[in-house]
């Protein structure tokens, strides 16, 4: 008997793109269900586009983007947005930072005004900038230095998986490197990279298209023009020996080990992509999983295991070069070689073997609800539709993602695993300092 | 000069449009015949449902409580815990037990077509749990580890300095268990707690999503009136006054920052006081455009974010006030929160301060009502205290009409810094001393 299997739901969400004269690109996707709409400005820059001798330079200067622009005071961007009863952010990835802000709709406007306001130019100050370097440091400290496992894996991993300074270097930045900036650097970041033909504008929500064209029109139109900068080739050669490091961490109570392997292009070739993320789910989401229930349950050799594509665990949002990570703590005294080797083990089970009955189409189903859920606010819809407009040209690939997370066969899972060798890992070992 | 391009002329913000009014979404609530009320809410943006089970907890062993969430759903007579979980997978769907001090909560969300076999499962656990000795004795170990794993982290401590200090004897003041009574418990005392304490009277199921409620109230009745009704609830004492005292200093030596937590009196929902006291907390710290915030960050640069907020339990609500700061301006930190608090609770504030505030309070409503996560978890959370989501619509029109009078008035009761419970855990030799130049200071390690 075939197993059961839940048909995969899609969305409709509606797509309308155009680009203004200056190069902005635009995406629109109206939903009138709720008086509240979502705006996202993405730039592409991040932290791989950073200059050696200034580590963490894209994050700072996020920071410096809600400081005050052209037409705004310190503190006025904050006031204006949460004063019409929204609420902002904005954050520093790899390929691209973005800024964003949800509202009710009636802000329509006052939103694409703050934007375009800093689009056309930040209040660089020397006051600014320390203030704000200030701000970084303890952001730092809070998620990074006071805390165990602090930037454990997404920051420790990188530097053994690569070895040219654009990927494997700290995304947030030394300290020195922080304290080094200048005003000049942030003139210089703003003039390459925050180009009018480099940025995607989403809205999504309670709009009418033809309004909050002409709304777009006003208020981006004379942004000055300015081209988009070529993008560098950050692409690396895999590897072809295991890569093994640890470190102490004074913090950390329990062992802990996080391991990568280098995935397909999810650009360039994305049918060859997409099973590596499915892969991910395969092995660890939740209970029923591959890797969860031998190392957690049968095994005890774990307790807790999680596993994903791109080292933020944004699959649909990152360019090459990237990877699929698997992250496991150890109880005391855990034998990390151990954990690493049955790793080993299941994957090439599963690339001998293939997936069981059902296996497939219930990871599928659940990746599905999962996508669904990330869409449910009008924000992360148009969040999500602003990075695939810029790094794909196809906002409407948002709709297509549960279904084509559904395609993907058996046969692609097994070839999939079959490739993490483990001459192509890179790992990192953190030796618990803490409490002992 | 004659080539400079003109200064372009300012441009002016726009105006807000007009403001739409609060619109409650399509409900139904059915109270089953086992005591259970089910509540089912229409928001159709996704195909998916969302579900929220809440169960009261008060007064549970903690250790016991805390193992009975984590191996709820390891396994019942007829489907081990994989199984379940597979199950589940099937229709897009998981679930997740939680418990705190007030309740036990399985929440989780499905292909909305997956709803019936959601329940059905739901139905299974909740009578059917097993509890079975494998998984448990697993689990257990786990939950030690993830002790172990909390107590290193700052925030964690800091916390329960501060509920410590708080609660005093209360149910509510230790809310993680000890490693040792944890290793403890038997999967035998398991069963019997769950033959006690979970049970449908007065637990409330709360689903939302791509339903016709009525049908979906259907859909729950079908699954759930098997549920046994038998079983005892215990009531949790109120909650004692805040008891001011000198500030309670946890050492945590080599800490590079220093976790400032302060409580505060609060009042629950349905207080008369409590539109105008949430606007009082906003202006002082309750959103990044708050004095406290705008202060300490902007202005000083000590600190990556702060964060006042009025906690709600079934027992009491405590405003807590909390911050990590570098270590060396960790007296001019807590010299800066205790300045604004001050002047907050003596000076009336702004008019337009009181607007923004506002606006972000009703604009915050309506964005929190906008996804099914969001309305699911306010829907269960607002039941849990006896509220529906009718409460939205009053409280946002109380919100309204709040004056400038109402919330100096409510600031000069709850804010008064002199009525604060003060926590600082940091490397007490580097802090001591800045501490102690502004309040009288107690000592104490850090309890790994």
């Amino acid at each position: 008997m075939a197993a059961r299997r839940s048909r995969i739901p899609a969305t409709k969400y509606p797509v309308e793109r155009f680009t203004l004269d200056n190069g902005l690109r635009v995406v629109l996707t109206p939903d009138r269900s709720a008086p509240v709409i979502g705006v996202a400005v993405v730039y592409d820059v991040g932290i791989r586009s950073e200059p050696e001798g200034r580590t963490g330079f894209a994050h700072l200067f996020e920071h410096l983007m809600f400081q005050g622009s052209e037409n705004l005071e310190k503190l006025a961007h904050f006031r204006h947005v949460q004063g019409a009863g929204g609420t902002f952010n904005g954050s520093t990835h790899l390929d691209y930072t973005d800024y964003f802000e949800t509202l009710p709709s009636n802000a329509l406007e006052r939103a694409l005004f703050l934007e375009a306001d800093r689009m056309r130019g930040p209040r660089l100050t020397e006051e600014n900038l320390r203030n704000q370097v200030d701000v970084v440091k303890e952001e730092i400290r809070v998620n990074v230095l006071n805390r165990p496992y602090g930037g454990f894996p997404w920051l420790t991993l990188p530097p053994v998986l690569f070895d040219t300074f654009p990927n494997a270097h700290d995304g947030y930045g030394s300290f020195v490197d922080l304290e080094s900036a200048t005003v000049a650097d942030a003139a210089d970041f703003f003039r390459r990279y925050y180009a009018s033909g480099n940025a995607v504008l989403a809205v999504g929500g309670d709009i009418d298209v033809a309004e909050a064209t002409t709304l777009i029109e006003r208020h981006f139109g004379d942004v000055p023009a300015r081209p988009a900068p070529q993008r560098p080739d950050f692409t690396e050669p895999d590897l072809t020996e295991e890569r093994r490091t640890s470190y102490t961490d004074q913090l950390a109570p329990l062992p802990a080990v996080a391991g990568a392997w280098r995935v397909p292009d999810p650009i360039t070739d994305f049918a060859a992509y997409l099973p590596y993320v499915v892969l991910a789910e395969v092995l660890t989401d939740g209970d029923a999983s591959r890797l969860v229930e031998r190392l957690v349950q049968r095994d005890r050799a774990v307790t807790s295991l999680g596993g994903y594509v791109g080292f933020m665990g944004d699959p649909f949002d990152v360019r090459d070069p990237t990877a699929l990570l698997l992250q496991a703590h150890l109880p005391p005294g855990g034998d990390v070689d151990k954990v690493l080797r049955t790793i080993d083990e299941e994957l090439d089970r599963l690339a001998t073997d293939g997936v069981a009955e059902g296996e497939l189409a219930r990871t599928q189903a659940r990746m599905a609800t999962h996508l669904l859920r990330d869409t449910d606010a009008v924000l992360g819809r148009a969040l999500q539709m602003a990075v695939l407009e810029q790094q794909r040209g196809d906002p409407g690939l948002l709709n297509d993602l549960p279904r084509l997370v559904g395609e993907v066969t058996d046969e692609q899972v097994r070839a999939a695993a079959a490739t993490l060798r483990p001459e192509r890992r890179a790992s990192i070992e953190v030796i618990p300092g803490g409490n002992r | 000069m004659t080539t400079a391009t003109a200064p372009a002329a300012p441009r002016a913000l726009p105006p807000l449009g007009p403001t739409r009014r609060l619109k409650l979404p399509r409900q139904a609530e059915r109270t089953l015949g086992n005591g259970l009320t089910v509540i089912a809410v229409r928001r159709p943006a996704v195909p998916l449902v969302e579900v929220r089970l809440w169960m009261p907890f008060g007064r549970a062993h903690l250790a016991r409580g805390a193992m009975l969430a984590q191996t709820l759903l390891s396994g019942t007579r007829t489907m081990s815990g994989v199984r379940i979980a597979a199950e589940l997978q099937k229709v897009g769907g998981g679930l997740s037990a939680g418990i705190d001090p007030d309740r036990l909560m399985l929440s989780g969300a499905a292909l909305v077509t997956g709803l019936d076999r959601m329940l059905e499962i739901l139905a299974e656990v909740l009578t059917d749990a097993s509890y079975p000795n494998d998984e448990v004795a697993t689990e257990r170990d786990r939950l030690v580890d993830r002790i172990q794993v909390a107590r290193s982290q700052p925030g964690h401590l800091a916390r329960t300095a501060l509920l410590r200090r708080v609660y005093g004897t209360h149910p509510y003041a230790v809310q993680t268990p000890e490693a040792e009574t944890v290793r403890a418990v038997r999967p035998a005392v398991l069963r019997t707690l769950h033959a006690q304490r979970v049970h449908p009277a007065d637990a409330v199921l709360v689903l939302v999503g791509d339903v016709q409620p009525e049908r979906a109230l259907d859909a729950a009745e079908k699954a759930l009136s098997g549920w046994n009704g038998a079983g005892h609830t215990a009531d949790l004492p109120p909650a004692p006054p805040l008891e001011p005292g000198p500030l309670l200093l946890v050492d945590r030596p080599g800490s590079v920052q220093s976790s400032l937590r302060m409580a505060l009196p609060g009042v629950p929902r349905t207080h008369p006081d409590h539109a105008a006291l949430q606007l009082a907390n906003l202006i002082f710290g309750g959103y990044f455009s708050s004095r406290w915030i705008e202060n300490i960050r902007e202005d000083k640069g000590y600190t990556y974010g702060g964060h006042s907020v009025v906690e709600h339990s079934v027992a009491g609500s405590v405003l807590v006030a909390a911050v990590d700061v570098a270590t060396e301006v960790t007296g001019p930190a807590l010299l800066e929160t205790t300045y604004e608090l001050g002047r907050l609770a003596t000076v009336a504030p702004r008019e337009d301060e009181l607007e923004q505030a506002r606006q972000y309070a009703l604009g915050t409503l309506q964005l929190g009502m906008s996804t099914q996560a969001g309305l699911a978890s306010l829907t269960s959370a607002y039941a849990g205290s006896g509220l529906r989501l009718e409460f939205l619509a009053e409280h946002a029109a109380r919100l309204a009409k709040a004056t400038v009078a109402d919330v100096a008035e409510a600031a000069a009761r709850y804010l008064a810094p002199a009525g604060a419970v003060t926590v600082v855990l940091g490397d007490a030799e580097r802090i001591g001393s800045q501490l102690a130049t502004l309040a009288p200071v107690t000592t104490e390690p850090a309890r790994p």
